[in-house]
């Protein structure tokens, strides 16, 4: 057990140590100069120079790749080229509206997908497994912008022509300082993310449940005289739980790395904003800062998703 | 549904003493292609405290049949009647099904692995059962549990209420099955080829447990299984099932010491055991019928050797005999009950020992193995084997699963390194060869496998699949390479038109003879079989037995025969190694070893195999009834 945890966390910090490079020298071969966009069109050559000395971006890329891992090992991401801010607290402020987002977002779309996939599972070929698989189509097929800007006309705008405000059209509210609010101005987003999301669970809870309804221990649990529901929900889920946690793992941690679209339609400032504007400003610290970022969730979500499994599958143990 | 005054009755006059009376019963499934018909007019009674059989291939309706009557195939068209205590089982709700299944009636499934949920301790899931149909504490429940554990014969059963299913072994976790059927003391268990997965040995004991626990708890027991020599043994009436329909019944010992229909008559000529070694079986030829079509007479009239003209134009009539078996058919004496007579004689015992074909020489394989948390240990999976093949020999090797047959079977044909020891194979070690040359020896070494199913890979057509050993070592092409492949489906008895079907369109033996075509395409030295048969019905399997004759005849091959069914060894082998935990106990010629088993585990292997009854004299019955399909 231990052994496994070291063994996998090195391995996460081998990933993480070849994603930085990787991104660090593609910054350095990608076109633009730092110091012309900090020092704007009117500076001299030395003035250049100089901010060029200053950021160290005059030295061989080596020695700044070296400079940089330096300081990130102690937290200091460097500085942001646009407003001479430290990257982390920048990143850092932004992770509690993303986190806020992804993880409401994962308990609406698991509790619209699952039930709507085991539906489907549960009656294949009739006319509820067809309204299960229309869901999954039309959550499948629109884009994520589009249903965001129906959210908007559908939830904010029509219902502030009619002259009441039923769901704020963006923006967010802590969570300590008011749940409510928060879950309010939440609310219009997470409907968003979960529509496209629980599409995907539902077809692969669907799939998932095809599999084992058709197990010979669901033959064995209706033979022992439990209920419908019984067979179905404990025993039938219980194992089809395992993929299930496996992908709603990388989903999450893919997601905690930036919801991008959502987040722009919403005038969010989390995660995935930030990344929209530091690559629009060619913030080079920032971006390196959230690509890494999401790097070390996936690296996180995939030990956590591992030791699930080991819990979740007495075989394994 | 409350039962009509009529129907009350009929049950009544009709065997008042049946704790399960089945009447006119009828099941179709509905698919895609049509009804599958899996089930039609079947009736019978089953004395409380029997052990009722049901004999039939795969596809004859015997699962279908219990399952439908359970409630377990919602889909299914369900007709006729089956009474049990008082009532109409067929039209129940599902909510008074529910309370009969676990309750009153128990089941038992064929694989007890898959059958048992691997995410729940076995307590667990046998306590559950109480749950369902009982208000009782979790204390009183594993007090219960525990109690019966005991009672089906698991050692500890206190401590093992907690292990889950993959930590106990294959009979025990039978024993975990029959367990949670009977808790509740049911009056009647279904038991669907309970024994069908488990090693010989293993099988005996768990026939015997439950044996045991029906004179107990006073249940009855319906068995069903393809395995006529275990029906033989312990069930007092049984039920032969063909294609659906019910074509012979009457109590075990008449039917299996003089079967009155045909195809009983076959199914006991089709089993190696019936047999004396070497000589040729006589099948049931051709195959099982769709089950979509209705057919205008005999079901198995296309198959029976004894069929008259009307058989198969005119549904046959039910015949009762003074014994009291009846039989679906339209011979009045009942089918003729010739011994199975030997074709040609036993082959002579090779006077010379033959030039070696394969030499293992003192092989041992060890495997790591550990656990998620716990340190990593060695396996030793084979212990020393030595084993020569002879050219032209066939070798049996038997023995139960884990005793490493495969094993070894995979390090001959150099699939897997051994350890240590050394495998030639024409002289050649197995373990020196460069990646060419160990090419080279794939064409001396073929494999037959025992799922014909699994190993076809199902997206390719079958002349592909048969071509493939000439394409990859180049040696033949185009219309060259299509005419050979031709040539080996003849061969093995394929229509060489079916060239371009896929694996799906083909039975389970007919696949089994692609697998053989494509092991002989480079007329290797040595063919391995894994099982070959054991995936297949007794009929079908003497047809595949009869051709790996014929084929060893005129080809003169080689064959390692790998079995857990010890009839079958005994029939095509020259000389039997009888393996246990990774070593050979004993090596024998095939005669000597049956006559005089010198190690313990080898009359251990023997004893545990059931053989059937003879056949006895015809003429014993005469015909008292006939009653004329409507």
């Amino acid at each position: 057990m231990i052994r496994f945890l070291t063994h996998r966390v090195g391995f996460g910090a081998g990933v993480l140590l070849v994603l930085s490079a990787f991104v660090f020298f593609l910054f350095f071969v990608a076109p633009g100069d730092p110091a012309r966009m900090i020092a704007g069109d009117k500076a001299t050559e030395s003035q250049l120079a100089q901010i060029r000395k200053n950021l160290g971006v005059d030295r061989p890329i080596v020695v700044q790749y070296g400079v940089f891992m330096q300081k990130a090992l102690s937290g200091d991401l460097g500085f942001s080229y646009r407003n001479q801010q430290p990257v982390a607290p920048i990143i850092l402020r932004r992770i509690p509206v993303t986190l806020s987002l992804v993880l409401g977002g994962a308990v609406l779309w698991l509790s619209i997908g699952v039930p709507i996939g085991i539906m489907s599972a549960r009656h294949v070929g009739s006319l509820r497994d067809r309204l299960g698989q229309a869901f999954i189509l039309v959550g499948l097929s629109f884009p994520t912008f589009v249903l965001g800007m129906m959210s908007l006309y559908l939830l904010y705008f029509m219902p502030k022509q009619a002259g009441f405000t039923l769901f704020p059209a963006g923006g967010y509210k802590a969570l300590a300082s008011n749940p409510a609010l928060w879950a309010w101005h939440l609310a219009l987003p997470w409907t968003t993310l979960a529509m496209t999301m629980a599409a995907i669970y539902a077809r692969l809870t669907r799939g998932q449940m095809l599999d084992v309804m058709g197990e010979d221990y669901i033959r064995t649990a209706r033979a022992k005289g439990l209920t419908e529901r019984r067979v179905v929900w404990k025993h039938g889920m219980r194992a089809a739980l395992t993929p299930l946690v496996t992908q709603l793992g990388a989903d999450i941690a893919l997601l905690l790395g930036g919801v991008i679209v959502i987040e722009q339609v919403y005038g969010l400032q989390g995660v995935g904003a930030l990344a929209v504007q530091a690559v629009a400003n060619q913030d080079r610290p920032i971006i390196i800062g959230v690509v890494l970022l999401g790097g070390l969730f996936i690296v996180i979500a995939n030990i956590v998703v591992d030791l699930l499994y080991v819990l979740l599958d007495p075989r394994v143990r | 549904m409350v039962p009509t005054s009529a129907s009350l009755f009929r049950r009544q006059t009709g065997s008042d003493l049946a704790i399960l009376e089945a009447k006119g019963l009828t099941v179709g499934i509905p698919t895609e292609d049509g009804t599958v018909h899996a089930v039609r007019n079947v009736s019978f009674s089953i004395k409380p405290g029997s052990l009722f059989g049901i004999a039939g291939e795969s596809g004859s309706g015997k699962s279908v049949l219990t399952q439908a009557v359970m409630g377990l195939l919602p889909n299914a068209d369900i007709g006729g009647e089956v009474w049990f205590e008082g009532r109409n089982l067929i039209g129940l709700s599902q909510e008074e099904m529910r309370r009969l299944r676990g309750g009153r009636i128990g089941m038992i499934f064929q694989d007890p692995l898959s059958s048992l949920h691997p995410f729940y301790t076995i307590g667990a899931q046998i306590a559950e059962v109480l749950h369902a149909h009982e208000t009782i504490s979790p204390a009183e429940a594993r007090a219960r549990v525990v109690d019966m554990l005991g009672k089906v014969g698991i050692p500890a059963p206190a401590e093992r209420f907690d292990d889950y299913p993959h930590q106990f072994s294959g009979g025990m976790r039978q024993r975990v099955m029959i367990a949670m059927a009977l808790i509740l003391k049911p009056a009647l268990v279904i038991a669907d080829e309970p024994t069908t997965a488990l090693d010989v040995t293993v099988q005996a004991q768990i026939v015997a447990l439950l044996d045991t626990m029906r004179r107990d708890f006073g249940t009855t027991v319906i068995l069903i299984t393809h395995d006529l020599g275990l029906l033989s043994s312990v069930a007092d009436d049984v039920m032969v099932m063909y294609a659906g329909h019910r074509l012979e019944y009457g109590r075990a010992e008449d039917v299996f010491r003089a079967p009155a229909h045909p195809y009983t008559a076959g199914l006991l000529r089709s089993t190696p055991a019936s047999y004396r070694p070497g000589t040729e079986l006589a099948p049931i030829g051709g195959r099982p019928p769709s089950l979509l079509a209705t057919p205008a007479g005999c079901v198995f009239a296309p198959r029976c050797t004894e069929a008259l003209p009307r058989c198969s134009s005119e549904p046959p009539p039910l015949r009762r005999y003074s014994d009291g078996v009846e039989a679906l058919c339209w011979l009045e004496e009942g089918a003729s009950t010739v011994r199975p007579t030997a074709k040609t004689a036993t082959i002579a015992v090779k006077a010379a020992p033959p030039e070696p074909v394969a030499e293992i020489d003192d092989v041992c394989l060890t495997y790591q193995v550990g656990s998620f948390f716990g340190p990593k240990r060695a396996l030793n999976v084979l212990k020393g084997v030595n084993l020569t093949v002879g050219r032209g020999e066939t070798i049996g090797l038997v023995g139960e699963s884990g005793c490493g047959k495969s094993t070894l079977a995979r390090i001959v044909a150099g699939l897997v390194p051994a350890t240590s020891g050394r495998v030639r194979v024409l002289g050649r070690d197995m373990g020196a060869l460069d990646a060419r040359q160990w090419r080279e020896m794939r064409r001396e070494v073929q494999l037959v496998f025992q799922d014909p199913f699994g190993s076809l890979n199902p997206r390719r057509r079958v002349g592909a699949i048969i071509g493939d050993p000439f394409r990859l070592h180049g040696l033949a092409k185009g219309d060259e390479r299509r005419e050979k492949v031709r040539h080996l489906m003849e061969r093995v008895g394929l229509n060489p038109e079916h060239y371009n079907r896929f694996p799906a369109e083909f039975s389970g033996g007919q696949r089994q003879r692609i697998g053989i075509a494509r092991a002989l395409a480079l007329n290797p030295a040595l063919i391995i079989c894994d099982e070959p048969v054991s995936a297949l019905d007794v009929s079908i399997q003497a047809q595949v037995l009869n051709l790996l004759r014929e084929l060893q005849r005129d080809l003169g091959l080689t064959y390692l025969f790998i079995s857990h069914d010890l009839s079958v060894v005994r029939h095509v082998c020259d000389r039997i190694a009888v393996m246990q935990g990774g070593r050979i106990v004993e090596m024998e010629t095939a005669e000597r070893l049956f006559a005089d088993p010198q190690h313990d585990y080898t009359r251990t292997l023997l004893s545990a195999s059931k053989t059937l009854p003879a056949f006895a004299e015809a003429g014993r019955r005469s015909l008292v009834e006939t009653r004329v399909a409507s």
